[in-house]
C-alpha cells in the first residue's frame, strides 16, 4: 500500500530546505501538480476496493492539505525574506540633505509690519495708505505745524523743486482719512517715511505705523490701555510701560512711551497723544463732539527690539547674511 | 540745553538726589539726556597761594615757587607755567593726589630742585578749559581749601532735550519754576533792585510799528574797566552751560540769558552813531557779523540799524563793527522782545544757529526785558565798575502779546483724561505754576504768567494738569469697541499671498531706498526724466526711482562682494512716474535671479538660472488670480534687457510689466560677472482676481497622445499650442511640451517640438476613432499652418 506518511515527510523536508520561491513552486508541482506524486496516488484510488477507498481517499486528501499548508507557510517565510532583502538593498542614508529649491524669507520690516497690522486689524482698525510724496498742507499745516514752526525745522524734510516733499511721517494719512471719512474713525497707516538724515542711528528712509482713533468719549486712559495691550501682544510678554510728557504739534497732551526692557532699562518705543483740537477742526470734525488719540511708531525700532538687531542700517543693506536670518 | 545742578538748586532745592531730580525733570516733559559730574573726584588738590618765585637754577623755563597750601610750612613747588604770579591762587595737587588723566603726584626732583606737588591747569583737573597755563583762582579762595569746594566742583551738568513748546524752560528760572510746581515748593519770581543812574546818558531808539520788535530796553554804562576779567565763578557757570567765556560784557549778557531766558547784546557805544532803529533789511544790505562772516540780508530779516546801516541781525547775532572789544569803556546793553515770527528760520537761512535765535524763535517772556537789564547792569558793575545811565525802554504796547484768560471745564478735563481729578487738586496743580485762577460755574478761568505764553487754549491747560498730576497716575481703561466685521476680499490677490508665493520659490524679500543715483535711474528708464530731490543726502540717492531694478542690482552687487553667488531677491514698493507733469506713485513687484537654478546639492545637475525659471515663478503668481490664461508672454524689446531674451507681459492685451535677462552692455557697464534675470510688474492690474466658478469633473477616462512635429525655428510654441487648441476644442483638457530638440536628424534651422495632448469628454468615453480623427485633424492643421512634419 502507499506510504503516505513517507511522502509527506519527503515533501515537508524538501519544502523546509527550499530557499527560493521558484524552487518552492517546483516542489509544489512535484507533489501536487497534475503529474505530482500525490496526484498520482489519487489516480490509483480506483484500483482499491470500495471499502478501502474512502479511508485511503481521506488520507491522501489530508496529506495534500498538509503539503499545501507547508507550502503556504514556507511561501510566507520566503516572501518575507525577499521583502527584507529588497528593503535592505533599498535603504538610503537618511542624513543626506533634501533636494530642490530652498525657501526664501520675508524682510524683518515686512514681518514686523504684518504683525502690527494683524494685532490692530483684529481689534477693528482698518489699514490705510497714503502717498509718499506729500504737500506741506498734509504733512505739516493740517497737523498744526504752521510755517516757521520750530517742529518743521526738526523734521529734516526732503523737498522737490515744486515745493512738494517726501512725507516725514505717516501722520498725513490721518488727515487724508479724516477728511474723506470723518468721525468716528479707527485706523492704522503703515508705510515708508523719509528724513534728510543719515548716520549710525538714522537712515534717510524708514518705516512708521500711524494709529488713529476718533470717536465720542475717547480718552487718554483708553490710549494708555490700547498701547499697553499692543506692546504686550507685540513682544508676547508682560510689559511695563512708562508714559512721559512730550510734545507733538498734532496731539495734546502728548507722550513718549518707554517700555521696560528685560535688562531693566527704559527703551523709547513710540510717541502718542490726544488728537489736538486744531487738527480735528481743520478736517471738519467738531472737537467738542469727538475726541481721539493718535500714536506713531518706528517699525525698524520695534524690529530691532524684538529681534535684537543693533544697527539700523542693516535693514537697507539687503545682505543675505542678515536677511536669511528671517525666514 | 545744559544746566548746572547747583545753579538750579540755588533757585529751588527739592529733596531729591541728582538721579531722582533728573527723573523728575524727565517725567515733567523736560527730557534729561544725561547727567554728568562737572569734574572727577579730586582728592588732595587744594588752593595754593604763591608766596615767592625764584628762577630755577638749572632750567630757564622752570621756576621754583614757595606756595602756601594752608599747612604749617609753605611747600616748594617747581612750576613750568609762564603765567605763575606772586600773590595769585592756583590749584595745587599735593603729594599722593591722582589727577583725572591718571597722573599720580609724587615727591620728586626736577633738575635738582625738590617739588612737593604740582600747580595745575584746568585741563589737568579735567574741567575742560583749554587756556594756556595754570588756572588762576583769584583772591576769593583760601589756601588749603579743597579745590572741589573752592571751585564748587561737586556739581552735575544736566542736559535737557527741550521740546519746542517749552521755550520758557530755556533758562534756570524756567526749569526752577517747573520743578517747584512739580514738588509743590514755594517759589517766588526773582526781583532785582532797579539800578540808580549815575549819569544821564541814554540812547535814542525808534521802533517801527509792526516790524516785529514791540519792546526794546537798554542802558548805557560808561567808564567800565576794559582790563577787568570775568570772575572764575561766572566763567564756571557759563562753562557748565556749554558757553565759552569771552569778555565781561559778553559773559554777563550770556549769563543773564542762561539765568532769565532773555538774550541780550552789548554794543560799544563809541561805535554807534545816530539813533537805533528796528527795521527790515534793505535790498542788498550786508552785515559783517561778530563771527567775522559777511551775510547778505534779505528783506525778511529784521535788523537793528544806526545812522550808518545795520549793526545787528535782530535776535540772532550782533555786527562786528559795533562790537565790544578790549578797548571798550562805554557799552550800550540791548534787551529786546522780538516776536517769534520775526526771527523764525532767519538764522538757519544764513547757516547760523545761535542761542539767541533759538530762544527768540520759540518765544521769550515779553515782560522780562527790563528785569534782564537791571540784572546785567548789576553784574557788570560788580566786575568792571562803570557808571550806569537810566533804563532805556521803548515799547509798542499794542503789539505786545497779552495772555487772555483760558477756560478749563471740569467735565472736559475728565472726558479727555478718562479720570476725574478732584477740583481742589486741579487748582493746586495749576497754582503751583504761578497761574492765576478764578472759579467759574463749570470749572476755572486761568491766566498764565507772561513766560507761559504757550498756555493759550483749554487743551494746553489739560496737558499742564496731567503733566503735574503724573501720566502714570492715569488709569488704563479699555475703550468701547465698535463691532464691525472685517473684509476679506477675493477680488484681489493679497500682497501676503504674492509674497508668500515668491518666498516659497526661494526669493528673499529686500527693501531698498526709494531714491537712487540719477545716472543709474536713467539707464533703467525709457526716456523721460526722474523726479529729482532739491536736497538729496548724496548724489547716490538723488532721484526718485522709476524702477526697482537699480536697487535690486545694487543689492546683488553688495551680496556678490560678500561671497554670495546665488541671489534671489524681490521687493514690493512704489516707483515714481511723471505723466503729463503729474506724479504717479505706482505700486510694483520686482525680482532678481542670479546664479544657479537650484542651491548646490547632490544628485541634481547644476545649471544656471534662465529665463524660463523666472517665467515659471511669474506663472505661479499669475495662477493666484484664478485667471492665469489672461496673461500673455510676448517676445519684445526693452532697452535694459537682452534682445531675444526679453518678454513683455500683457494681461488682457495691456502691458503690465517685463521680464528678461539684463542687457550684456549693462552687465559690462555695471561690472557684473554674469547677467541677472529681472522682472517688474505693475501691482494693480496684476492682482485683479477672478472668482473660481466650479466646473464639473468628467467621470470618463482621459486619453493621452504624444506627437513630435518638426517645424522651422521661428515658429513659436505658443502658436502651435493655439492651433492645437483651436482644432481640438473643448475635448482638449491640457497640453504638455515635453521636449524641444534640434540637432541630429533634424534639418538645420528646424526644431522638433514634442507635445503631449490630454483629451477627454465630459459626456462619454472617447473611442479610438474619436482620438484618431482629432489627431489627424491636428496634424493636418499643423502641416498647413506651420509646414510641420511628423517626426517618426
Amino acid at each position: 500500500m502507499l506510504d503516505v506518511e513517507e511522502l509527506i515527510s519527503r515533501a515537508c523536508s524538501a519544502i523546509d530546505a527550499c530557499q527560493d520561491l521558484v524552487d518552492l513552486d517546483a516542489i509544489r508541482v512535484r507533489f501536487l501538480g497534475k503529474k505530482g506524486e500525490l496526484t498520482e496516488q489519487l489516480k490509483q484510488l480506483g484500483s482499491l476496493s470500495a471499502e478501502q477507498r474512502p479511508a485511503a481517499g481521506q488520507m491522501i486528501n489530508q496529506a495534500k492539505q498538509q503539503v499545501q499548508e507547508a507550502l503556504q507557510a514556507r511561501r510566507e517565510v520566503l516572501d518575507e525574506q525577499k521583502l527584507m532583502q529588497e528593503l535592505a538593498a533599498g535603504a538610503v542614508d537618511v542624513t543626506l540633505p533634501g533636494r530642490g529649491q530652498d525657501c526664501g524669507g520675508l524682510h524683518p520690516v515686512t514681518r514686523t509690519r504684518e504683525r502690527i497690522e494683524g494685532i490692530f486689524s483684529a481689534a477693528g482698525f482698518s489699514v490705510s495708505a497714503g502717498p509718499e510724496i506729500e504737500d506741506e498742507e498734509h504733512n505739516f499745516t493740517a497737523l498744526n505745524i504752521p510755517e516757521n514752526h520750530p517742529a518743521r525745522a526738526m523734521h529734516d524734510t526732503f523737498y522737490f523743486p515744486t515745493g512738494r516733499l517726501l512725507r516725514t511721517h505717516t501722520s498725513p494719512v490721518q488727515i487724508r482719512e479724516m477728511t474723506k471719512h470723518g468721525a468716528p474713525i479707527r485706523l492704522i497707516a503703515p508705510g515708508r517715511v523719509y528724513r534728510c538724515d543719515s548716520d549710525q542711528t538714522h537712515t534717510p528712509m524708514f518705516h512708521q505705523v500711524e494709529g488713529l482713533v476718533v470717536d465720542r468719549g475717547v480718552s487718554f486712559s483708553n490710549l494708555k490701555a490700547v498701547l499697553h495691550d499692543f506692546v504686550e501682544r507685540f513682544f508676547e510678554r508682560k510689559a511695563e510701560l512708562r508714559f512721559r510728557p512730550s510734545y507733538f504739534p498734532f496731539t495734546e497732551p502728548s507722550a513718549e512711551v518707554d517700555v521696560l526692557s528685560e535688562s531693566d532699562c527704559w527703551l523709547e518705543i513710540l510717541g502718542c497723544g490726544m488728537v489736538h483740537p486744531n487738527v480735528l477742526s481743520h478736517v471738519g470734525i467738531d472737537p467738542e463732539e469727538f475726541t481721539g488719540y493718535a500714536f506713531g511708531m518706528g517699525i525698524e525700532r520695534l524690529a530691532m527690539l524684538r529681534y535684537g538687531v543693533d544697527d539700523l542700517r542693516l535693514f537697507f543693506d539687503n545682505d543675505l547674511h542678515f536677511l536669511r536670518q528671517f525666514r | 540745553m545744559k544746566i548746572s545742578e547747583t545753579w538750579l538748586r540755588e533757585w529751588v532745592d527739592p529733596d531729591l538726589d541728582s538721579v531722582a531730580l533728573a527723573h523728575r525733570l524727565t517725567m515733567l516733559g523736560l527730557e534729561v539726556d544725561s547727567v554728568e559730574p562737572v569734574a572727577a573726584e579730586l582728592s588732595a588738590v587744594v588752593v595754593g597761594k604763591v608766596l615767592e618765585i625764584i628762577r630755577h637754577p638749572n632750567a630757564d623755563r622752570l621756576s621754583v615757587c614757595t606756595v602756601d597750601a594752608g599747612q604749617e610750612q609753605p611747600l616748594s613747588i617747581v612750576c613750568g607755567a609762564s603765567n605763575v604770579q606772586v600773590g595769585e591762587h592756583y590749584p595745587l595737587a599735593l603729594i599722593g593726589a591722582t589727577l583725572p588723566g591718571g597722573l599720580t603726584i609724587r615727591r620728586s626732583k626736577l633738575r635738582g630742585e625738590v617739588s612737593e606737588g604740582m600747580l595745575c591747569s584746568g585741563t589737568e583737573l579735567g574741567i575742560g578749559e583749554t587756556e594756556e597755563g595754570i588756572l588762576a583762582l583769584g583772591d576769593a579762595a583760601t589756601p588749603g581749601t579743597s579745590i572741589t569746594t573752592a571751585l564748587d566742583l561737586d556739581d552735575c551738568i544736566i542736559d535737557i532735550d527741550l521740546t519746542p513748546n517749552r521755550a520758557d524752560c530755556f533758562c534756570v528760572l524756567g526749569v526752577a519754576r517747573d520743578v517747584a510746581a512739580s514738588e509743590q515748593l514755594a517759589f517766588t519770581e526773582p526781583e532785582f533792585a532797579a539800578i540808580v543812574p549815575e549819569i544821564d546818558t541814554g540812547y535814542p531808539v525808534e521802533l517801527l510799528p509792526e516790524a516785529g520788535c514791540p519792546r526794546f530796553c537798554g542802558r548805557v554804562i560808561e567808564a567800565i574797566d576794559p582790563q577787568a576779567e570775568t570772575p572764575l565763578w561766572l566763567r564756571e557757570r557759563l562753562r557748565r552751560s556749554g558757553v565759552r567765556s569771552i569778555s565781561p560784557v559778553v559773559d554777563v549778557t550770556n549769563f543773564v540769558m542762561l539765568e532769565l531766558g532773555q538774550p541780550m547784546h552789548g554794543y560799544d557805544l563809541s561805535k554807534l552813531s545816530g539813533k537805533l532803529v528796528t527795521r527790515r533789511a534793505a535790498a542788498d544790505e550786508e552785515l559783517v557779523l561778530l563771527d567775522g562772516q559777511t551775510v547778505k540780508l534779505d528783506p525778511e530779516v529784521l535788523v537793528i540799524a544806526d545812522a550808518n546801516g545795520a549793526v545787528a541781525m535782530a535776535g540772532i547775532m550782533g555786527g562786528l563793527k559795533t562790537a565790544v572789544d578790549e578797548q571798550t569803556t562805554t557799552v550800550f546793553l540791548e534787551s529786546a522782545f522780538f516776536t517769534p515770527d520775526t526771527i523764525a528760520g532767519r538764522a538757519r537761512r544764513v547757516g547760523l544757529h545761535t542761542d539767541a535765535a533759538v530762544r527768540f524763535e520759540r518765544g521769550v517772556d515779553p515782560l522780562n526785558q527790563a528785569r534782564a537789564v537791571e540784572r546785567a547792569t548789576a553784574l557788570l558793575m560788580e566786575i568792571a565798575g562803570g557808571k550806569p545811565g537810566p533804563l532805556v525802554e521803548v515799547s509798542l504796547e499794542d503789539e505786545i502779546p497779552v495772555a487772555a484768560p483760558v477756560l478749563l471745564r471740569r467735565q472736559r478735563l475728565a472726558d479727555v483724561l478718562g479720570v476725574e481729578i478732584a477740583p481742589a487738586e486741579v487748582r493746586a496743580l495749576l497754582a503751583g505754576l504761578q497761574l492765576s485762577i478764578t472759579e467759574t460755574p463749570d470749572g476755572w478761568s486761568v491766566k498764565a504768567p507772561s513766560a507761559r505764553f504757550d498756555l493759550a487754549i483749554e487743551a494746553d491747560l489739560i496737558e499742564e494738569v496731567v503733566r503735574l498730576y503724573g501720566y502714570e497716575s492715569i488709569p488704563s481703561i479699555q475703550g468701547v469697541s465698535r463691532t464691525t466685521l472685517g473684509t476679506v476680499t477675493e477680488s484681489e490677490v493679497s500682497l501676503q499671498r504674492l509674497r508668500a508665493t515668491l518666498v516659497s520659490r526661494g526669493y528673499q524679500e529686500a527693501i531698498t531706498y526709494s531714491f537712487v543715483a540719477k545716472k543709474i535711474d536713467a539707464v533703467f528708464s525709457q526716456g523721460g526724466t526722474a523726479l529729482e530731490l532739491s536736497n538729496p543726502i548724496s548724489s547716490e540717492l538723488s532721484v526718485m526711482r522709476r524702477s526697482l531694478w537699480p536697487g535690486l542690482i545694487a543689492a546683488l552687487k553688495r551680496n556678490l562682494s560678500r561671497q554670495h553667488n546665488r541671489v534671489r531677491l524681490f521687493e514690493t514698493g512704489i516707483r515714481f512716474i511723471t505723466e503729463h507733469s503729474e506724479i504717479i506713485e505706482e505700486n510694483v513687484i520686482s525680482g532678481l535671479l542670479f546664479g544657479t537654478a537650484l542651491p548646490e546639492q547632490w544628485g541634481t545637475e547644476s545649471r544656471p538660472v534662465d529665463l524660463f525659471d523666472i517665467k515659471s515663478d511669474l506663472q505661479g503668481l499669475f495662477e493666484l488670480t484664478g485667471a492665469g490664461h489672461e496673461f500673455d508672454f510676448i517676445a519684445a524689446t526693452h532697452p535694459s534687457l537682452r534682445p531675444g531674451r526679453t518678454i513683455q507681459v500683457n494681461r488682457g492685451g495691456t502691458n503690465i510689466g517685463w521680464l528678461g535677462e539684463l542687457h550684456p552692455a549693462l552687465v559690462k557697464k555695471l561690472d557684473l560677472v554674469a547677467a541677472p534675470f529681472l522682472f517688474e510688474l505693475a501691482m494693480k492690474p496684476l492682482i485683479v482676481a477672478k472668482l473660481t466658478s466650479f466646473t464639473p469633473i468628467s467621470r470618463f477616462p482621459a486619453v493621452r497622445r504624444d506627437i513630435a512635429v518638426i517645424v522651422s525655428n521661428d515658429v513659436q510654441v505658443r502658436d502651435i499650442e493655439m492651433a492645437v487648441r483651436d482644432v481640438a476644442g473643448e475635448m482638449l483638457r491640457d497640453t504638455v511640451i515635453f521636449d524641444i530638440f534640434s540637432g541630429k536628424n533634424i534639418e538645420i534651422g528646424s526644431k522638433s517640438v514634442a507635445l503631449g495632448l490630454i483629451l477627454q469628454k465630459t459626456s462619454r468615453t472617447l473611442t479610438d476613432i474619436d482620438v484618431d480623427e482629432i489627431m489627424h485633424a491636428i496634424i493636418t492643421r499643423l502641416g498647413h499652418d506651420f509646414n510641420a512634419t511628423i517626426r517618426e
